[in-house]
């Protein structure tokens, strides 16, 4: 059973599983990498569902130019005319997202529900109608809604591969001036870039994604390829160039995984694989990414605990407190400063005396500089020598020392 | 006219019922800024159909929409938790979960497409709004028969019984709603509780939207939640009259558009049927098409007249 699974999909893995599958796999790495790069900025202006609302406009445009083109030539399908007017109503749905959101009072959150819920509910009207028409090709259409690669001729998956590269480039060479926008549009003013054309290309370059994308993963998911990959790259790093690169590499990944899954058998749905290998890459790094992963974030909380009961465990030792708190004191044993019967070692106890000189030393500190104190993080956790420069330490040192009853 | 009876007369009624508890609620989605979460959660209802599908193996309408209710369940969990967890932005969180899960479902859908189940992504899209035939209704007068009435189909009960939970809900909680939604961190001083009225309102926003999704569509939905709502904050400043005007834009699209698509090709000659949950979202959006370029509120306080 596994292997029967497994042998196919090393051949596609490899590039071996026909001209036509590996050039779909080619295009789907190609437009995921784009997607991602796209999606990155986007992401950065908080504005990720815009191009939720830009998918679900292509379809009236779509099925317009299906009527169009199957009134004047008997047959619907060509690939770049139905692209083109889904591209148009796109563009317009877009357009009204962008109007309504700064001309009136809604919200853009409104204006993206309602321009995705009308213009689709429209596109659905004209496909009725087209059913109702008896013109051959319909059933393509439908795929238009899930993708639909298996049945791609060669030339429409030249043509989208063509075009994902285009826009890959288009998006490398325009990159620092979405950074500049994204982070700083007035700045990005006074150096003589305008803000709003910049704007206008990220958002065209996103709609020419969703359009080119519509065969490959179809119009409900190629959202996920411009949302799930940037969320993936931003947690890995914290330099936005290095998370678009990230972004597209995840794209690229998931669009090879899911084109080359989705070849081995027939009647798998290219689109929902390209979307769920996404997924699996958003997930592993939500749980493991070192910084941000969710385990990173637990082991830090675990490790920045152990340390406060450390801490106010050694400082109870000095002053010869009783200590009943059950992680104290594992930890205080652990380390050896306490025996089985809760009694400080000698090594205990030095280092009770040691935490307690210290404790002086950055109360000291709180009470000489308040504003530098307030900067620092966990002050008093961190061993004073590493978070102070060395004259500062000696400075408090031989201060504390002239205190009278300060010294033991 | 008996025809219309059989024919026409209980898909309009639910379509105006489900329309109406959309509408109602999507006032405080749009004020809240949440008008996304019932897009979010009509996407997600497929994939819980079909996995009840394939765990329970029957298409029982309580299957369904429990299926449908742990999925959108699923979702809010996935969406909070990404949110919180990976402090991820609120609305990439949304798009993360919803589509991912969408994904599976048609995944799971395709898997099992060969298996010949009359389940299908289109039929999840645009609802089944004209196949709700009253079998039993041969004219006006089956209005008082009981046996007649028995054979009512199920969805118009659903609705309706969700429509009054919606308005219940609404005038239990009016106030907490009312406050939450414009000052929430006054209503969190006078101890309204907003985080209580919120997952309330989620969970009511996925309730009407499975009930509806399983009668009329989830694009329906998501045009309802959405459009009378935004189109009635531009008419007035006043909340009382929001709503009103939010249901009166709700019937006028529910009723208008399905007349519209079941009889408006015949009167240009034309022998076709359109999709009337597709026309009544249209009509939502030409509404508040008409509602943006002349509402007398349509600016923001302060912002320049043109």
């Amino acid at each position: 059973m596994l292997t029967t699974w497994l042998e196919p999909w090393g051949r596609a893995l490899l590039f071996g599983a026909g001209y036509n599958t590996s050039l779909v796999t080619l295009g789907a790495m190609i437009l995921g990498a784009s997607a991602g790069m796209i999606g990155s900025f986007i992401l950065l202006r908080k504005r990720s569902l815009v191009s939720d609302a830009v998918s679900h406009a292509t379809l009236p445009g779509l099925t317009l130019a299906f009527i169009l083109m199957a009134t004047l030539w008997g047959d619907g399908r060509w690939l770049p005319g139905l692209l083109i007017g889904a591209a148009a109503s796109a563009a317009f749905g877009l357009w009204a997202v962008q109007t309504i959101r700064d001309r009136t009072r809604l919200g853009e959150d409104a204006a993206i529900g309602a321009i995705l819920s009308t213009l689709f509910g429209f596109g659905v009207v004209l496909i009725t109608a087209i059913q109702s028409m008896n013109v051959g090709g319909q059933a393509g259409l439908t795929g238009y809604l899930v993708g639909a690669t298996a049945g791609m001729l060669a030339s429409e998956a030249t043509l989208i591969t063509a075009c994902a590269l285009l826009l890959l480039v288009a998006v490398f060479v325009m990159r620092r001036a979405f950074l500049l926008v994204c982070f700083d549009a007035d700045y990005a003013t006074t150096r003589g870039l305008n803000a709003r054309h910049i704007d206008l290309i990220m958002l065209m370059l996103l709609l020419a994604v969703v359009v080119i994308g519509l065969k490959v993963t179809g119009l409900i998911l190629i959202v996920a390829l411009t949302i799930i990959p940037p969320v993936t790259g931003r947690f890995w790093t914290d330099r936005p160039l290095r998370m678009v690169a990230i972004a597209a590499l995840c794209g690229a990944l998931a669009g090879y995984l899911g084109v080359t899954l989705s070849s081995v058998r027939s009647g798998l749905p290219t689109g929902p694989l390209i979307v769920l290998a996404a997924f699996l890459l958003f997930a592993v790094s939500l749980l493991f990414s070192p910084r941000r992963g969710i385990v990173a974030t637990l082991a830090a909380h675990q490790r920045f605990k152990r340390r406060v009961h450390l801490r106010q465990g050694l400082l109870a030792l000095a002053r010869d407190d009783a200590i009943y708190d059950d992680l104290t004191l594992r930890v205080l044993r652990r380390r050896g400063y306490i025996r089985r019967d809760g009694v400080a070692t000698p090594l205990g106890a030095s280092a009770a005396r040691d935490a307690e000189h210290e404790e002086r030393l950055w109360a000291l500190y709180r009470n000489r500089y308040p504003d530098e104190a307030a900067q620092l993080d966990h002050q008093g956790l961190v061993p004073i020598n590493s978070a102070l420069p060395p004259d500062t330490v000696i400075t408090l040192e031989s201060d504390l020392q002239r205190i009278p009853g300060s010294v033991q | 006219m008996s025809d219309f009876v059989m024919l026409s007369l209980v898909p309009m009624t639910i379509a105006a019922i489900t329309c109406l508890s959309c509408a109602l609620l999507g006032n405080f989605l749009v004020l809240r800024r949440q008008s996304l979460i019932g897009d979010a959660i009509s996407h997600v209802a497929l994939p819980g159909i079909v996995a009840s599908f394939l765990i329970t193996g029957t298409l029982a309408a309580s299957a369904m929409m429990i299926g449908a209710g742990v999925a959108a369940l699923i979702t809010v969990v996935m969406i909070e938790l990404i949110k919180r967890l990976g402090q991820v932005e609120a609305s990439a969180a949304m798009g993360v979960a919803f589509t991912a899960i969408f994904a599976l479902g048609v995944l799971m859908l395709e898997w099992h497409g060969a298996s010949g189940v009359h389940l299908d992504v289109e039929h999840a899209l645009y609802g089944n709004l004209e196949s709700l035939i009253w079998f039993e209704g041969l004219g006006w007068h089956s209005l008082f028969d009981r046996q007649a009435l028995a054979d009512l189909p199920p969805q118009l009960a659903r609705v309706s019984w969700v429509a009054l939970l919606v308005v219940v809900f609404l005038v239990v909680f009016r106030r907490a709603l009312v406050i939450g939604s414009f000052d929430a961190e006054f209503a969190t001083s006078i101890k309204a509780r907003p985080a209580v009225v919120d997952l309330l309102l989620v969970v009511m926003v996925a309730i009407t939207a499975i009930a509806a999704f399983e009668a009329a569509g989830s694009i329906i939905v998501i045009a309802m939640f959405i459009c009378p709502a935004a189109s009635a904050r531009l008419l007035t400043n006043h909340l009382g009259q929001q709503i009103a005007w939010s249901q009166v834009l709700a019937l006028i699209s529910a009723l208008l558009g399905y007349v519209l698509a079941g009889y408006g090709p015949g009167w240009f000659g034309l022998d076709m049927s359109l999709s009337a949950a597709g026309m009544i979202a249209t009509l939502s959006g030409l509404i508040l098409l008409l509602a943006c370029l002349f509402g007398p509120y349509r600016q923001r306080d302060g912002a320049a007249r043109a």
